[in-house]
């Protein structure tokens, strides 16, 4: 056999030919698997592969008061984010923009963990940058790739502090708030209502974030960015309207007695519109807006004055005197007293009952008093009386029917509940025993266990003043009106009731200082012990034109306030405001009738009255 | 010119496929420079491309001039020159690129050539010197011995360089060359088996099955004993390396291997390739996403898109038409050499054009099986598509030989 011959050559030519066949048969086919059968797949995959949603955010709604006044907006402010990379290559940048930015090692570690929870995302480094920052930024460019500086909305207050317990602030998202269900749609970086109406309405004025989408490369750099159309639109969030008076919010901040502890709170009577709520001291919430400052948290959250303490809805006080107003209203309703008489023991300073000896606030007593005039003078051995006649268990009942052992229900996200039993097991529960009947005397005159906000004793108040009912007090305007209080007292009671506070701040009264020339202004003080120092000083007020029905309650808290004198004063100067304010009377600084004396005006008006 | 030309090319048809592919080439390495991303390197790559095809058609025109009867003569000191480039390339190579951490690559003032391109073409021409003088088919495995040395020296040498691709490469040409000059189809599997032996020892099921398939066709086949002896000795001692050679090699050695079993154990890594390069293809579709427009490629997924991944871009931008299309075309191409050896009665002209064929069906079937996936990654580049200089002088060199022995065929 001859090795190339032509037989021979044909012969292994075809063979060499059905290799080849075979072996180009083969890629051929897996190539149509590839791009024929499985084409969507991959074509899926590609485009998995190049597109990269980024959110478009949405801008928050706005906060007006009752009168349309700006109370939260936004502002043209700039952020700064880092489009995704090598880790190694964004720690760098980072260490580059700590000095500019000042960003801590802390605050570095920080940034670098939630990039590696979204290594495709831009990462959001400051979203607040001043100015001075911006330039700095924009001269350092060429050696930052990836910077995105990008115009952002920034929340501002125009009020500042005057609204800071009441409006809250936004902050970014936390760790923990990324993992709830309900802030499922929110990115990392994102601003979320972190207190006060900013949390309270956070569906509400947060809107829904749109996406756009970017192509980007095998880098994850960005690299062009789609058309308009294949935007989903953010939907903007939505304005809240306030019941607030944000005119008479900034005089009760500007005059609050000057370094004291406390709060205000003043209700609207029949609607429950909270027109103003303010807590002492205060806070600046434009400082929490684009991350606040460790020096400046630790300052707030070190101040022996706890000034993020919402005092209005979260500072619970002994109510004191106050909460007689409530007993005398139970007692008349029961009708276990009439009015017009006087109680079987006449005041002499004291009573004895149970073995002991309880006392009245004044030493040389006040002899016998009918209910208005008890009222007035606040003395306690009428109300001791008074509390028997109604007896521990029915007091309690009546109390936390009426709400005082639960919170207002108004619109914020820190109320506490009111402080007080809701029947005699509560002191089993409390303390371990069942109270005896004597517990009711404290109770009477607001003592004891029983501890209320001075929202609570607004609403109370405004109940007065709106014929013994009120709806939840409220800030947002858009809120259908809840429950809240019902005395059920019947309006010869009411009239009684009323008559007592007006001797209040009439000639002889205890709050006979804080009289207004103007306008009727009712209510009456109250003292709540204090362990720690001098006592706290209540005063709750109803106040409305001359012969007509109230238009305001006003509760007030001074801490160490001392019997209710300054906590009148501050009460009577707001409700003047306020009413000069609403009657379009220029407003005045010497209001009270203290004011006046010590202005040496003409105080023949307080003698007429 | 187009006169003497002409009298040189004997196939027309293999020319005109080869330049119209290489065209096509060029191309598509300009698509692969068009980028939304910067990239400085890859951009005008293309124009370097289009200067190495002047140089190459320039070295076919020259190498169509020359006798085969030289090439037969020159064939012992082309293949002496190759061996000691390739030594030399392990010591003064250099890397470039992409290709930095190999060192394959030497510089002549401001040329740099990959020797081992060309040290392909001498070592088919020896081959075919050798096994051109076999009057009768090899009867014992020695005589397998040194067309198996002729290729084994320059394959450990590039083997030295990490360059396992090449590897492939010899040994396709080698099996291909000792098939047509008649060696028994039972003796070629003697020589592999060891190879075999080797890659089944992992799992010892199909080690043992094997072995005793093995035994049972030495058996058959009627060997000598001697040689059925050596080659069992042979399976045996590759399976008991197997493992410890394992460990010896490089982890991105190993990881490709791994992963052409399972792209996803590594989709960042060594998988990244050809996972992106799959989506590539497989996005293009039937018709493909048109001309520089892929966006895999666009964006970058796409590694080596210029030269090891070429087909990828291909696949993408043209589909399946287009990556048939090539493929045809290759086949066409591959089809013209069987035809012309088959013609030549003269066994080293014929046992060198089959060499080619043999180094180009290797190259077109390990690098288009790569980017689909189905073949290891190997980085060896497709020809007279990939970017590459050497590499496209080299295979119009072996256009031009088997141009002119088609030519000399016809006149015989």
């Amino acid at each position: 056999m001859q090795l190339f011959h032509l037989h021979a050559r044909r012969h292994r030519a075809k063979v060499i030919l059905w290799v080849l066949t075979l072996g180009f048969g083969w890629l051929g086919v897996n190539f149509f698997q590839t791009q024929v059968l499985k084409n969507s797949a991959y074509a899926l995959q590609s485009e998995a592969n190049r597109l990269r949603p980024l959110p478009l955010l949405a801008p928050r709604g706005a906060i007006f008061d009752r009168h349309g006044e700006i109370v939260a907006e936004n502002v043209p402010g700039y952020s700064l984010a880092l489009l995704p990379g090598h880790r190694d290559s964004i720690r760098a940048r980072l260490d580059r923009l700590a000095p500019i930015l000042g960003l801590s090692e802390a605050a570095i570690e920080k940034l670098m963990a939630r990039r590696s929870k979204a290594p495709g995302q831009p990462l959001l480094i400051a979203s607040d940058l001043t100015f001075d920052q911006l330039a700095s930024l924009e001269e350092m460019r060429a050696f930052l790739p990836g910077m995105m500086i990008e115009m952002q909305p920034k929340r501002h207050y125009p009020a500042g502090p005057v609204i800071g317990h009441l409006v809250g602030y936004v902050a970014e998202i936390s760790e923990d708030e990324l993992e709830r269900p309900e802030f499922d749609d929110y990115l990392p970086g994102q601003m979320i209502g972190k207190a006060g109406l900013e949390r309270q309405y956070e569906s509400l004025l947060a809107g829904q974030q749109g996406t756009r989408y970017v192509e980007v490369d095998a880098m994850g750099r960005i690299v062009g960015e789609l058309p308009d159309w294949t935007r989903v639109r953010p939907v903007p969030g939505r304005d809240l309207e306030l019941t607030l008076d944000l005119e008479l919010q900034r005089w009760v901040a500007r005059i609050f007695p000057d370094s004291l502890r406390g709060a205000l709170a003043a209700v609207e009577p029949k609607t429950g519109e909270v027109l103003a709520l303010y807590s002492n001291p205060s806070f600046d919430p434009n400082d929490f807006v684009g991350g606040i400052s460790p020096e400046r948290w630790r300052e707030l959250n070190e101040d022996p004055a706890k000034p993020l303490l919402h005092r209005a809805v979260a500072g619970l006080y002994p109510p004191g005197s106050t909460f007689k107003i409530f007993t005398a209203a139970l007692a008349l309703d029961l009708g276990v007293v009439d009015p017009r008489a006087v109680m079987p023991i006449p005041c002499r300073g004291g009573m004895q009952y149970g073995g002991r000896y309880f006392r009245c606030w004044k030493r040389e007593g006040h002899g016998s008093l009918d209910m208005a005039g008890a009222i007035q003078h606040s003395c306690n051995v009428y109300f001791y009386q008074l509390g028997l006649k109604i007896g521990l268990e029915r007091l309690l009942l009546e109390a936390t029917r009426l709400g005082f052992s639960s919170p207002t229900g108004i619109d914020l996200p820190v109320e506490r509940k009111g402080n007080f039993p809701d029947g005699p097991e509560w002191y089993k529960r409390r303390f371990g025993w069942l109270p005896t009947s004597t517990e009711v005397l404290s109770l009477a005159i607001g003592q004891g266990a029983n501890d209320q906000t001075a929202l609570k004793m607004a609403t109370f108040f405004a109940a007065l003043g709106g014929g013994g009912r009120i709806p939840a007090p409220r800030l947002a305007r858009h809120l259908e009106p809840k429950p809240g209080m019902d005395l059920e007292i019947a309006p010869q009671h009411m009239a009684i009731l009323l008559e007592g506070l007006r001797r209040v701040t009439a000639p002889g009264g205890t709050a006979h200082l804080a009289a207004l020339e103007h306008w009727d202004f009712i209510g009456k003080t109250g003292t709540s012990q204090n362990p720690h120092g001098k006592d706290h000083g209540w005063f709750a007020a109803l106040a409305g034109p001359r012969g007509g029905e109230p238009e305001i309650a006003i509760a007030v808290i001074v801490e160490a306030g001392e019997k209710g004198s300054i906590s009148a004063q501050y009460a009577a100067k707001v409700a003047d405001y306020y009413l000069r304010r609403k009657y379009g009377m220029e407003p005045d600084t010497i209001q009270t009738l203290r004011e006046y004396l010590l202005a040496g005006r003409s105080t023949q008006w307080a003698r007429q009255q | 010119m187009i006169g003497r030309l002409r009298a040189g090319v004997g196939d027309p048809v293999l020319l005109v496929l080869v330049i119209l592919l290489s065209l096509f080439g060029v191309a598509m390495v300009y698509s692969a420079g068009q980028l939304d991303v910067p990239t400085v390197r890859v951009q005008d790559v293309w124009r370097l491309q289009l200067a190495w095809l002047g140089v190459a058609l320039i070295a076919f025109y020259v190498v169509l001039r020359i006798p085969v009867r030289w090439l037969e003569w020159i064939t012992v000191p082309a293949y002496v020159v190759s061996i000691i480039l390739l030594a030399a390339t392990l010591v003064i190579g250099q890397g470039f690129g992409t290709a930095k951490g190999t060192k394959s690559w030497i510089s002549l003032g401001p040329l740099t050539f990959q020797p081992s391109q060309f040290a392909n073409l001498a070592v088919i021409m020896m081959l075919a010197r050798v096994m051109g003088n076999w009057r009768e088919p090899p009867r014992s495995i020695t005589k397998l011995l040194l067309p198996v040395g002729i290729v084994a020296l320059p394959m450990a040498l590039v083997a030295l360089q990490p360059d396992l691709g090449t590897a492939l490469v010899y040994t396709s040409i080698l099996l291909v060359t000792l098939y047509w000059s008649g060696a028994p189809v039972g003796m070629i599997f003697m020589l592999v088996s060891p190879v075999l032996g080797l890659l089944l020892s992992f799992a010892t099921l199909p080690f043992t099955i094997y072995m005793v398939a093995l035994i049972a066709f030495l058996y058959f086949y009627r060997a000598y004993l001697w040689e059925s002896a050596l080659v069992l000795f042979a399976n045996i001692a590759a399976g008991a390396i197997a493992i410890p050679l394992w460990d010896k090699l490089a982890q991105y050695q190993k990881n490709r291997l791994l992963v052409f079993l399972d792209p996803s154990i590594d989709p960042r890594g060594a998988g990244w390739h050809v996972i992106q390069s799959r989506v590539a293809i497989g996005s293009g579709g039937l018709f493909g996403k048109g001309f520089t427009l892929g966006t895999q490629k666009r964006l970058a997924f796409l590694p080596e898109q210029h030269t090891d991944f070429i087909f990828s871009v291909i696949g993408e931008e043209f589909g399946f038409v287009g990556t048939v299309g090539v493929l045809l075309v290759f086949g066409a191409i591959l089809w013209r050499l069987v035809r012309i050896a088959e013609r030549c009665s003269d066994p080293f002209a014929g046992i060198v054009v089959f060499g080619i064929f043999g180094a180009w069906f290797a190259h077109i079937i390990v690098n288009v099986g790569m980017t689909a996936g189905v073949m290891p990654i190997t980085g060896i580049p497709l020809p007279f598509l990939s970017y590459g200089g050497s590499f496209l002088v080299a295979a119009y060199l072996g256009v031009a030989i088997a141009q002119r022995i088609a030519s000399e065929q016809g006149k015989v």
